[in-house]
């Protein structure tokens, strides 16, 4: 096992321990009310009309005025990216929430067409913390659906925003939610034959962006564990190119395993234990899984072909993959111990980097056909193929953890092109583009941080 | 390892030759530039006056005609000077998606490496690097371009006539 330091990892590792810190949630102010919601939306359909919610600036003392200010906007941001939610503007509010044991006046909320209304109170404590507070109200209703506070240290401030979008979301979706969590990528700077990239993480509505890499070497196709603050990703430094891991509470990054050629492609399993992985023989390329626990290699395929871009399906049972056995690039299932590939691809062009869904309902993948480069979703056997987004270059799926929303990257035309990050809902609906510093590759969306 | 390393500096050093030599789609020598005169048995006269790479077509690792011919050159000349080390990189272009085009130019820097071993080069002289789409020669948003980036490069890691 090799392991590496770097000033830059620890540096970031100081970070990110401080953004890891336990929020602590003290206490639920009213329990989850009523089965028989009056208010709920449903995101299953394709296109829904968003709810109009009524977010008044929470309110707070001199010295929590600022966090209150931001915290709402936060909420209000997540939320309308969602597309499930029409945050209403300010200015349209008729009664002005100024105590937060205020009981609301529905009927002045109803005359400006909102159906729910957050009130909340931010608070710094005596120790310095931040103490969050929050009531969703359904104002037909009449009534408070759910109510939390929230508990952090002054620098995960951001986060309370994201804990509160995540808890509305889920009281009126039924699902959970997915602003309180982060998406490592690929940022990239300079000319593109000279590209630098920097293995690179931020929070999920792109705020807090820091590079865990310092980009002397290519790294690429970063993953994140879906269970712990882990990820795995590609890296030419030492010559070879090797799969790593990268420790985000640590900052120590070691190598997967050590083959005789490259190994590339990995991907975490369900569990978080094993990683999925195509090695280099020569020509060929096959799909190895490597149990991090055991350090013991299995190998899933053995063709003369390119089989890669594994992914498990979130029950552990089947790895989707892609291999050009039959000649093109195609998707294939096959069983966790590498028996009984099956072809599930079979509509016109190449089909690639697919990905199971953390629901198991979908497989994303990037589709290339008639010179264009789609994202799409089909069942795992084949199936209800969709194109969710079509153009020159979309490529390199990535889900959220509820299943509902892909993340992937643009690339523009041209010498002056480069790629962006982009988020689309599996309905097709809702694309919108994650601000990124420069350009930014290879998005891989962490599982909910709580 | 470190021989790797120092190998990647060298390949810098011979990519920034060939950028100032121009994006030629041939492999050529350069007889109308008088900068072409090169020392023999260097860095720059395996690049200029043998071709230090082959292209290939779409999706493809097969070697081409005029591939072969470069490669039947490269293997002369590494055989005239048997202290040369290469390392062969493969490349690919922007029209495919990540992890397959690293794939696919380990296959292409693997079917130029079996070559030059069929044609006498020692295994031992030559390692092989696979960079996918990530370093582009060419840079415009047509075939012309990428035709150029789906190649294999030879590039020498060490034993050349210093010059």
């Amino acid at each position: 096992m090799v392991r590496e330091y770097s000033l830059k990892t620890k540096k970031s590792f100081g970070r990110c321990q401080m953004v890891l810190m336990p929020l602590v949630i003290l206490f639920v102010l009213v329990a989850q009310v009523q089965a028989s919601w009056s208010l709920e939306i449903d995101v299953t359909k394709g296109r829904v009309k968003p709810l109009p919610i009524a977010l008044p600036d929470f309110i707070g003392d001199s010295s929590a005025q600022k966090f209150a200010h931001d915290i709402t906007g936060i909420i209000g941001n997540d939320l309308a990216s969602s597309g499930l939610f029409q945050p209403l503007p300010q200015a349209s509010y008729i009664e002005q929430i100024t105590s937060f044991g205020q009981q609301p006046r529905f009927g002045d909320w109803r005359t400006i067409q909102a159906q729910a209304l957050v009130t909340g109170q931010i608070n710094i404590q005596g120790d310095g913390r931040v103490r969050a507070q929050f009531r969703l109200w359904d104002v037909f209703a009449q009534k408070q659906i759910t109510g939390l506070q929230f508990v952090t240290p002054q620098r995960n401030w951001r986060r309370i925003g994201h804990l509160i979008a995540d808890a509305i979301y889920k009281s009126l979706t039924g699902e959970d939610g997915y602003f309180d969590t982060r998406i490592v990528f690929i940022s990239e700077t300079g000319p593109k034959n000279k590209r630098v990239k920097k293995l690179s993480i931020m929070d999920q509505d792109g705020f807090n962006v820091r590079s865990l890499t310092n980009g002397r070497s290519l790294v690429l196709t970063p993953r994140f564990s879906p269970t712990s603050q882990e990820i795995t990703y590609m890296s030419y430094s030492g010559g070879t190119p090797r799969v790593y891991l990268f420790n985000l509470q640590s900052g120590q990054r070691e190598v997967v395993g050590v083959f005789p050629n490259m190994s590339f492609s990995p991907r975490f399993g369900p569990r978080g234990h094993k990683v999925v992985m195509s090695l280099q023989q020569g020509a060929n390329s096959n799909i190895y899984m490597l149990n991090l626990q055991t350090r013991t290699t299995l190998q899933l395929t053995n063709t003369e072909a390119i089989d890669t871009a594994p992914s498990f399906s979130p029950d552990g049972r089947n790895i989707v993959f892609e291999s050009d056995r039959g000649g093109q690039q195609q998707l294939y299932v096959m069983d966790a111990n590498g028996n009984n590939p099956r072809r599930i691809s079979f509509g016109k062009g190449r089909y690639s980097t697919p990905v199971w869904s953390p629901r198991g309902d979908l497989i994303a993948f990037t589709k290339l056909s008639g010179g264009r480069f789609s994202i799409g979703v089909m069942r795992p056997d084949g199936s209800g193929e969709r194109i969710l987004t079509s153009g020159y270059h979309n490529e390199g799926p990535t889900w959220s953890p509820n299943g509902r929303v892909i993340m992937f990257f643009r690339e523009s035309r041209g010498a002056q092109g480069g790629p962006k990050l982009y988020s689309v809902d599996i309905t097709g609906y809702n694309e919108r583009q994650i601000k990124t510093p420069g350009f930014a590759s290879d998005p891989a969306w962490s599982p909910l941080l709580n | 390892m470190l021989r790797n390393i120092a190998g990647l500096k060298v390949a810098a050093l011979a990519f920034g030759l060939v950028a100032l030599a121009g994006c030629s789609t041939t492999n050529k020598p350069d007889v109308a530039n008088p900068q072409a005169q090169a020392k023999p048995g260097t860095e720059r006269d395996f690049i200029l006056n043998v071709g230090d790479r082959v292209h290939f077509i779409v999706n493809q690792s097969t070697l081409t005609q005029q591939g072969m011919d470069t490669l039947r050159k490269q293997a002369a000349w590494l055989a005239q000077y048997p202290n040369v080390t290469i390392q062969v990189e493969g490349h690919a272009d922007e029209r495919g998606t990540r992890e397959y085009n690293i794939a696919l130019s380990a296959r292409r820097a693997t079917a130029t490496r079996q070559f030059l071993a069929s044609q006498g080069v020692q295994g031992s002289r030559m390692s092989t690097i696979a960079y996918g789409k990530e370093r582009p020669v060419a840079l415009c948003d047509a075939e012309n371009c990428w035709n150029q980036n789906r190649r294999s490069v030879t590039v020498i890691t060490g034993g050349a006539i210093p010059g």
